[in-house]
């Protein structure tokens, strides 16, 4: 009976193991599981080459097999001399052209999605009324953080980019200190945020986020580039909605530069006092205008600081300790300035700070 | 100078192997070295994977692991895996070849001792607290950024080291074109001197850029120059460039050595010639070609623009044509030979399935759009560990094997050889395997902690498990060598039997002066062909016996790099201390001493008198 069930228990996890690693991941953060055209034309390479080069894999191991059966010296005497083959052209010509073949049948596809993922041409148009015509959304990453504005709607928010579903958003990238990395696994590749330039690329989103099986309402974006101690801790979050959700989030946006009822007034107080010089509550604006993250829709975001926990203890946990958690960060730790008592009004506040009630 | 062994006092030894121009001796010290490296930067591999073992884990600081990681790359690379190549090709190529030494010996002690002393700057950082952090590529941006003297200590100490490796290159590559014994065409050379040929050649064109690159990188970070410095017209891209039209060169330079020596073991193991002799020589040339032309692969996500990124695609899946054939030409090696599967053979058959696997993988990431993906995620780190550890480190561990009775006269321990190579390679295996899932699952590379809920922690788990395998590997591989060293059964030329080049035909180790007499070659694997038409010597003669000139030994090459060390220091301290410039100076100025007295002073070597060697050829029964 327990000789059974142990039994068992090891098939299970073996059961569990194997459908692990043939496992697709989560759909967060998956590139196995693309949310968006870029991401699927990936994917499809992905597939291309994958079974292509499975075919040389399963070639090279048969042969491989075989010839340890067969010709082992056990099998063939101690003094067995084989014959001293110096080669054969007809055999080296097709191990030649075959794999030209094979590569070609990937070079080509690949050349075309280069050129089609590259294709920035429709950026900067506009329609008869001067309108543009596609979502632009300047990136800028900084020392853990990123910043995105949306020049043409003149709203700025930070480490929660927001989307609409279905159209090309068209990205300017570039870095403010040193070079990252902008990446949303599950949407499509990354592109680097390079200091010197500004680069562009597209991406198109067509999944709700929270239509997310388990998830938490945000598909996960990386910086992928060493950028520091905390490079690991870059993280951002991706909310995707239908373009009328999306509309409505940018006017409420826009709505953020006049005055709102405030959750705590005296953690206004407190914010005004040590926090204003770096952050902004309106979302009204560009980038750089100050030196820390806008915090317009903080209370409607997933994270504290891009990956922590977004609960009122965490927020004050970060705030009283920022070089702890995120080494290297350009925000000062705030647990001497700061009273418990102030700590937790101005928590407060924070999490009251929304646009999408 | 008696070949005859005498006891002798240790300082004596000691002063013997400071200053030997011997080129066996010399492959010994950079074994010795490349060991040593090799096994710190395994320990620094121990620290990450352990730091990655589970989410959230604080084992290690950020700073720290960036740290680790750095370092981990930077020895691997430079100081582990290049110098035990190079121990090899010291050790073995001169002897495949005929020939009684490399054409410069002193040169050749130069670049040793520069490598050392380069080496020791880098990991002097440790001791100072300040250490390298900004990855072994140091991407310009980050490292200029990057406080402390950590950068600085790479910037200078692979200064050092690289200009060590450039010598020993040139060296190299003047001693296959110039010392061959007669008859040794270029198209009768073993595989292992071919390639070693070619990669000296990749040296001799791509470690010229390193060395602009940090210079440049130095000029920046120590006298205030702006070449990487955006804000100052400079630009960080171009660093990236430097960097990789010498990084991706690098890794041919690295893996081309162990094709040859994976040639060598195919052969002698199959008892059968190399097939297609000619096409594995023109694909290693043409590897070595392309080589250069595919650096940009390493930046499809810098946003250089389609066309930069369509062409640079279309090379570097070219390199998979020569690759390819190298791995055929392989199979059709032991297909109808005689295997016996030793100790080096394992590796050799462990190592064809696990390059292919990142053979493959490297084509994938060749196509440029698939590349943004798997980019900078743990795919890659899957993929390049799959074509250095199960490529060349296989190549250094199965040499290690193969070899070790041509360098030191014993044999290792078989049956613990065998251990080694399951640990080793079911470790291997398990640590890098998952990996390639990582990076599809959106795991980023050089990440210092992940959190929970990301689908990575039980991948990363196994991931470590296997690391641990891999080190229990090595452990037993050194007490292997212990053991084996306290042991020290002498063997005879030639220990595995089958030997089909002119290093088995020779003592084990070879006397100093390597050849009685210089052997003619009549072919490819000339001593097979000897013993075939019944010269159980394998040796033909293409001299008489006659007096040998010899180079003598010399500290000066100990000296001069001595003098670099002390001045790496000077340099990185000049602005913040008073002595900085000071001891720069001091430095330098003690290198230049060095180098005049090694100008200035006319030293013509020595002849071994043909009594002598009169004498060794008797003891040894008439043979060479």
């Amino acid at each position: 009976m327990m000789k059974g069930l142990k039994k068992w228990r090891l098939f299970s996890l073996l059961a569990v193991l194997t459908v692990f690693l043939a496992g697709c991941g989560q759909e967060e953060l998956s590139t196995l599981l693309p949310a968006g055209q870029v991401g699927r034309d990936q994917f499809n390479l992905l597939i291309l080459s994958s079974v292509i080069m499975l075919v040389v894999i399963i070639v090279v191991v048969t042969i491989y097999v075989i010839a340890l059966v067969r010709f082992r010296r056990s099998k063939l005497g101690e003094d067995f001399i084989p014959e001293q083959v110096e080669g054969s052209h007809k055999l080296e010509l097709v191990w030649t052209v075959l794999p030209i073949l094979l590569i070609l049948l990937l070079a080509v596809p690949t050349v075309y999605y280069t050129y089609k993922l590259g294709d920035v041409a429709a950026m900067g148009e506009v329609d008869e009324d001067g309108n543009p015509e596609n979502l632009i959304v300047d990136v800028t990453a900084k020392l853990y953080w990123w910043e995105f504005e949306y020049p043409d709607l003149g709203i700025v928010t930070a480490q929660e980019l927001v989307v609409p579903m279905d159209e090309k958003v068209y990205f300017n990238l570039i870095a403010a200190d040193v070079k990252h990395s902008f990446w949303i696994p599950a949407v499509g590749g990354k592109l680097d945020t390079n200091v010197d330039n500004v680069n562009k690329f597209y991406l198109v989103f067509d999944k709700d986020s929270n239509d997310i099986k388990n998830g938490d309402g945000v598909f996960y974006g990386k910086c992928a580039e060493l950028c520091g101690p905390s490079h690991a801790l870059m993280d951002f979050k991706v909310k995707t909605m239908p373009r009328p959700e999306f509309d409505q989030w940018v006017t409420s946006m826009q709505a953020t530069g006049e005055k709102q009822i405030v959750a705590n007034e005296q953690g206004e107080e407190v914010f005004n006092q040590s926090c204003i010089a770096c952050h902004a509550v309106s979302a009204v604006g560009g980038s750089n205008e100050k030196q820390g993250p806008n915090l317009a829709t903080f209370g409607d975001r997933n994270r504290v600081a891009g990956f922590m926990d977004h609960d009122k203890e965490s927020l004050i946990d970060w705030i009283k300790d920022t070089q702890k958690h995120k080494p290297g960060n350009k925000m000062p730790s705030f647990g001497e300035q700061l009273s418990d008592q102030e700590l937790d009004v101005l928590a407060e506040y924070l999490m009251g700070l929304s646009v999408e009630q | 100078m008696s070949s005859v062994a005498q006891k002798k006092s240790f300082g004596a030894t000691l002063w013997d192997w400071l200053t030997t121009v011997d080129h066996k001796k010399i492959g010994i010290l950079y074994f010795l070295g490349g060991g040593f490296f090799f096994v710190i930067g395994g320990i620094e591999a121990m620290l990450i994977r352990w730091q990655l073992h589970k989410p959230d884990n604080d084992f290690v600081s950020a700073g720290l692991y960036n740290d680790l990681i750095t370092m981990h790359g930077t020895t691997m690379i430079f100081l582990a895996a290049m110098p035990l190549l190079f121990g090899f090709m010291n050790a073995i190529v001169p002897l495949q070849i005929g020939a009684r030494d490399v054409a410069f010996p002193f040169l050749n002690s130069l670049g040793f001792w520069m490598f050392f002393f380069g080496g020791l700057f880098l990991n002097i950082s440790w001791f100072i607290g300040e250490v390298p952090d900004a990855g072994w590529t140091s991407y310009a941006s980050l490292s200029l950024a990057s406080q402390g003297h950590g950068i600085d200590f790479y910037a200078i100490g692979l200064q050092i080291a690289g200009g060590g490796t450039l010598m020993a290159g040139i060296n190299f590559l003047v001693t296959i074109i110039n010392m061959r014994a007669p008859g040794m065409t270029y198209m009768r050379m073993p595989l292992f001197t071919w390639t070693t040929f070619v990669a000296s050649a990749m040296i001799l064109f791509a470690f010229p850029p390193l060395t602009i690159g940090l210079f440049l990188l130095t000029f920046d970070r120590m006298f205030g120059g702006n070449f990487f410095n955006h804000e100052m017209g400079g630009n960080t891209i171009i660093w990236e460039h430097i960097f990789w039209i010498f990084g991706h060169p690098e890794v041919y330079i690295l893996i081309l050595p162990a094709f040859g020596i994976f040639s060598e073991i195919f052969s002698i193991f199959s008892r059968k010639r190399l097939f297609g002799y000619p096409s594995m020589v023109f694909a290693t040339v043409l590897i070595g070609f392309l080589g250069f032309m595919v650096w940009a692969h390493h930046m499809f996500t810098v946003g250089l623009g389609p066309t930069a990124n369509a062409i640079f695609a279309v090379a570097t899946m070219a390199i998979a044509v020569p690759t390819g054939v190298k791995i055929f030409n392989w199979l059709l090696t032991i297909w109808g030979g005689s295997i016996t599967v030793t100790t080096p053979m394992l590796y050799a058959l462990g190592f064809i399935p696990s390059f292919v696997m990142g053979g493959v993988t490297g084509v994938m990431q060749g196509a440029a759009p698939l590349d943004y993906q798997l980019h900078d995620s743990y795919f890659i780190v899957a993929h390049f560990h799959y074509v250095i550890v199960g490529g060349v480190v296989l190549a250094i561990l199965a040499a290690t094997h193969l070899y070790w009775p041509k360098m030191f006269g014993t044999m290792l321990n078989e049956a613990l050889g065998k251990v080694t190579f399951w640990f080793f390679f079911i470790g291997f295996h398990m640590t890098f395997l998952i990996q390639h899932w990582l990076g599809f699952w959106g795991m980023p590379r050089r990440v210092w902690k992940f959190m929970p809920n990301q689908g990575w922690d039980m991948a990363n788990l196994i991931s470590t498990i296997g690391a641990f395998f891999m080190a229990i590997g090595v452990i037993v591989l050194v007490y292997n060598v212990i053991i084996t060293s306290i042991k020290n059964v002498k063997v005879a030329n030639d220990p595995w039997g089958d030997g089909r080049t002119l290093e088995w035909a020779i003592e084990s180790p070879p006397l100093y002066y390597n050849f009685a007499q210089t052997p003619l070659v009549r072919g490819l694997d000339s001593v097979w062909i000897e013993k075939m038409e019944g010269n159980a010597s394998g040796l033909t003669p293409a001299e008489p016996v006659k007096d040998i000139h010899m180079p003598n030994g010399s500290i000066i090459p100990l000296l001069m790099s001595l003098g670099l060390f002390i001045a790496g220091f000077g340099a990185m301290f000049r602005t913040e201390t008073e002595w900085g410039l000071g001891v720069l100076i001091f430095g330098l100025v003690f290198t230049f001493i060095a180098m005049a007295a090694r100008s200035l002073q006319d030293d013509t070597g020595y002849y071994i008198k043909k009594e002598e060697i009169l004498r060794d050829l008797k003891r040894k029964g008439g043979q060479n």
